[in-house]
């Protein structure tokens, strides 16, 4: 049982931060209804500024409280990542906007190669290592609950509330929403789609470089090949929460995150992928929506 | 309400909101407007009519931002004395900074959206400067709240004209067809235009919903001395409550002046009746047989 719990309580930080992950894809899906392939990279140039940034803050200011350290971390991932993300999505994705379907994903693949390679070149191939920030365990019940799981896990309640707020409940959600239904018509009532539509993807980048951030806290390790399963599996999550819903895209990435450590516990681990990608399989054949996904009736 | 007289332009006060100059719209081969000149006076009513296909949406189009014509200017004067060359502005900005709305042949709400949301929509970039960006909004600072009340009192104030306050927590899909016109003309509304375009407002209204729509109208133009522009075919429509009325034919003006004039005009018989283009000779001749013999 308490093996059980540990496994639920290392599932649950492994899917908050496929979750933080998978608001950035399902955000920018709901407003341009493109997948930016490249958002994984994303995620994963913030983990690699974060390190950058803990390296010269560490190496000037010996002695910093730990909370501020990684404040300054998550602030200067999350100012690179929006940068590079409000970059892409202007040279590479908004000149092709009304071209057909596939131009955008295919520029959004290229964006992804494009982005691990520069990491690959920039910053070498081989893995960076930080010492541990957050290193105290408390034991609950015999279970070892870390604080760095502690503050993954709420880091992720808090962003999730904060912006399920900002779409549902500001003006500048309301125009998001406004623009996602009908972008002409949006533009019409005086609302400036191109910056909205760069907003997005600035919340995205955000969220995705806390996520990066944290995982880098929690591994300690950092390498330019981060980006590509960690951003198909918060894609996954995205999916299986029903594409364009918030809490959905936090629920998918709990339920992967849980699919993974739990399978990782009980049977092989070389198959926890495996398991997660046949479980977002089935669950498709009978939910094609997603968990909280609405289906789209056509009215006729 | 309209001057008894059938010439149009003498007894208007010469102050135009809108002034079209020369527009032509080319779609490859197709003209679909040439040569157009008119003018829309301030705080009236100009209806803009004609046969299927005579390029009147297409104006639309053209003040509104949605297509770059080919050729001409429009110009937009505000009551600031400010003026605007439309042609020239991308389509937020014409809404935003020259004060011109308008809505669509078919309905576009955004269905998802409740009533009051859609009107809020509509107030995005005040609601976006009191915030600061949304950034000082989410501190929950006064000048945010405030703005934000306010921007609900209006949509409340328009919500109540069009008799939808009832409805204003609904998705605005759900309501019934002849609500969601008069919604998508209290949205126009609070964009807070000096102009406002409407396409076919009573397309698919029945008596009853028509009537309501008439009376939404003749008070945005009297309350708020908004001026209007208006595509219609409800002649019942066009000739109650528009103060002007020009009449396209081919993407080509056939007629210009008020309702009585137009009704009267020759041209614009043959151009409804579908008379061949030979034939508006005769047609004009035997009129004016008519009124001669109507006259001895």
């Amino acid at each position: 049982m308490e093996y059980f719990i540990q496994q639920l309580v290392n599932g649950l930080t492994l899917g908050s931060i496929y979750g933080l992950i998978a608001i950035g894809y399902t955000m920018v899906y709901g407003i341009i209804g493109m997948i930016n392939f490249a958002h994984g990279d994303i995620f994963m140039l913030g983990g690699f500024a974060a390190l950058i940034i803990f390296l010269v803050i560490t190496s000037i200011f010996v002695g910093l409280p730990v909370v501020i350290l990684l404040l300054i971390m998550m602030a200067a991932a999350m100012l690179t990542a929006a940068l590079w993300n409000w970059t892409i999505e202007k040279v590479a994705y908004r000149p092709l906007r009304g071209s057909f379907r596939l131009a955008p994903l295919i520029t959004a693949i290229g964006m992804s190669i494009t982005l691990s390679n520069f990491i690959q070149v920039t910053q070498g191939p081989r893995n960076k290592p930080i010492p541990p920030l957050v290193s105290s365990v408390y034991n609950v019940f015999g279970i070892s609950i870390a604080l760095k799981q502690i503050i993954i896990v709420l880091l992720t309640v808090i962003l999730l509330t904060v912006f399920w707020y900002i779409v549902n409940k500001t003006s500048l959600g309301r125009a998001q929403r406004a623009t996602e239904q009908d972008r002409k018509m949006a533009a019409l009532l005086g609302i400036d789609v191109d910056r909205t539509i760069s907003i997005t993807f600035i919340m995205g980048a955000g969220l995705a470089a806390v996520a990066g951030t944290m995982y880098l806290m929690y591994y300690g390790v950092a390498v330019f090949s981060d980006g590509f399963i960690p951003g198909v599996k918060a894609f996954t999550a995205a999916v299986l929460g029903g594409i364009g819903s918030l809490p959905g895209a936090v629920i998918g990435g709990l339920l992967i995150g849980l699919i993974e450590s739990l399978w990782s516990a009980y049977f092989t681990i070389d198959y926890k992928d495996v398991a997660t990608f046949s479980i977002l399989a089935i669950v498709l054949i009978f939910k094609p929506s997603g968990i909280l996904g609405r289906p789209e009736v056509e009215k006729v | 309400m309209a001057p008894e007289t059938n010439t149009a332009t003498d007894t208007m006060t010469n102050d135009p909101i809108l002034k079209v100059e020369h527009l032509s719209m080319r779609f490859g081969g197709l003209m679909a407007i040439n040569d157009l000149s008119f003018e829309a006076q301030r705080g009236e009513i100009t209806a803009l009519i004609g046969p299927n296909g005579a390029g009147k949406t297409t104006v639309f189009n053209c003040v509104t931002g949605f297509y770059k014509p080919t050729m001409g200017m429009i110009s937009m004067r505000q009551a600031s004395g400010k003026t605007f060359l439309l042609e020239r502005m991308p389509d937020f900005e014409i809404t935003r900074d020259a004060k011109v709305a308008r809505t669509f042949q078919n309905i576009r709400l955004f269905t998802g959206l409740t009533v009051l949301e859609n009107l809020l929509v509509a107030q995005h970039n005040t609601l976006m400067k009191a915030s600061g960006y949304t950034i000082l909004g989410l501190l929950g600072l006064p000048a945010y709240k405030n703005a934000s009340a306010a921007s609900i009192e209006l949509a409340k104030h328009w919500l109540e004209k069009a008799h939808l306050i009832e409805r204003a927590d609904d998705p605005a899909g759900d309501l019934p067809y002849g609500a969601q016109r008069r919604l998508e003309i209290a949205r126009a509304m609070c964009t807070g235009p000096e102009f406002l375009c409407l396409d076919e407002p009573a397309a698919g209204l029945n008596p009853r919903e028509s009537l309501a729509l008439n009376e939404l109208l003749t008070g945005i133009r009297r309350d708020t001395g908004t001026s209007i522009l208006l595509i219609e075919h409800d002649m019942s429509v066009v000739m109650e409550i528009s103060d002007h009325v020009v009449v396209l034919e081919y993407g080509q003006k056939i007629s210009d002046g008020t309702p009585d004039h137009v009704k009267n005009d020759p041209k614009v018989i043959a151009a409804y009746l579908g008379v061949e283009d030979e034939e508006v000779e005769e047609v004009i001749e035997e009129i004016e047989e008519i009124e001669e013999g109507g006259k001895h």
